[in-house]
């Protein structure tokens, strides 16, 4: 699985991506981001607030119940700001 | 429909993106066109520059996304949507939407249903500079009001 991360996402966990093999208990998008911060200190500041992260399966927003199954691409990023 | 959708480091120039989606067609009655730029200040202290960082592939997905939505609101005969990513400094265009239709009130909605998503939904994120120090700019909840709009019950 590929997972990409943006903006503070990204300079907290230290990394753009990476490739992981996620264990099969991994059902959602939430419990994606509740076993990733328990991968280390980085991980663990990166994913502190979860509530304000938003994450994306294959490029188009998801929600926390998403489920993972079949996902290539997983990104998680802060509130989005352009325009 | 003529729908361009770019995503690019360069400058762009709204004169000959209006008139590229203008063409030699004569139906369109209405164009709309809104400029993002890169200001010197917010919430009350200076900014010096900002860099914007995007998600190449989902960004430009996102924005068609939208267009298309756009497109099934409002009879619209086209649509150039153009946001920048990297350093900008004040003064330097960052989005720029331009919509086209025969008449007004469709122009009119439809860029302003455009930049209310734009800011909410497509995957960009600026990071100021000021003084010394540069931060991440927070969301805005005004703008997550602003696109709610489109989505309330009417």
């Amino acid at each position: 699985m590929k997972l990409l991360y943006f903006a503070w996402v990204r300079e907290r966990v230290g990394k753009a991506d990476e490739d992981i093999a996620l264990p099969a208990e991994i059902r959602t998008v939430g419990e994606l981001m509740d076993w990733l911060a328990g991968r280390g200190e980085e991980y663990a500041y990166a994913f502190e607030n979860r509530k304000v992260i938003r994450a994306a399966i294959d490029r188009a927003h998801v929600k926390p119940e998403t489920p993972i199954a079949n996902a290539r691409e997983i990104a998680f990023f802060p509130p989005m700001t352009g325009g | 429909m003529t729908v361009t959708i770019r995503l690019q480091r360069e400058d762009f120039d709204a004169g000959p993106e209006i008139a590229r989606l203008v063409g030699a067609r004569t139906d369109i009655g209405a164009i709309v066109t809104f400029s993002g730029i890169c200001r010197d200040h917010e919430a009350g202290h200076s900014v010096t520059a900002m860099t914007l960082e995007h998600y190449p592939g989902m960004a430009e997905e996102e924005i068609a996304r939208h267009v298309e939505e756009a497109q099934k609101r409002w009879p619209l005969q086209g649509v150039t949507v153009i946001h920048r990513y990297g350093r900008m400094v004040p003064g330097d265009n960052i989005v720029l939407v331009v919509t086209a239709s025969a008449h007004r009130d469709a122009a009119f909605a439809a860029a302003e249903f455009l930049m209310d998503y734009l800011k909410t939904r497509a995957p960009f994120w600026k990071r100021e500079e000021h003084g010394g120090a540069t931060s991440w700019v927070d969301a805005k909840e005004t703008d997550d009001d602003a696109a709610r709009r489109w989505t309330a019950a009417t």
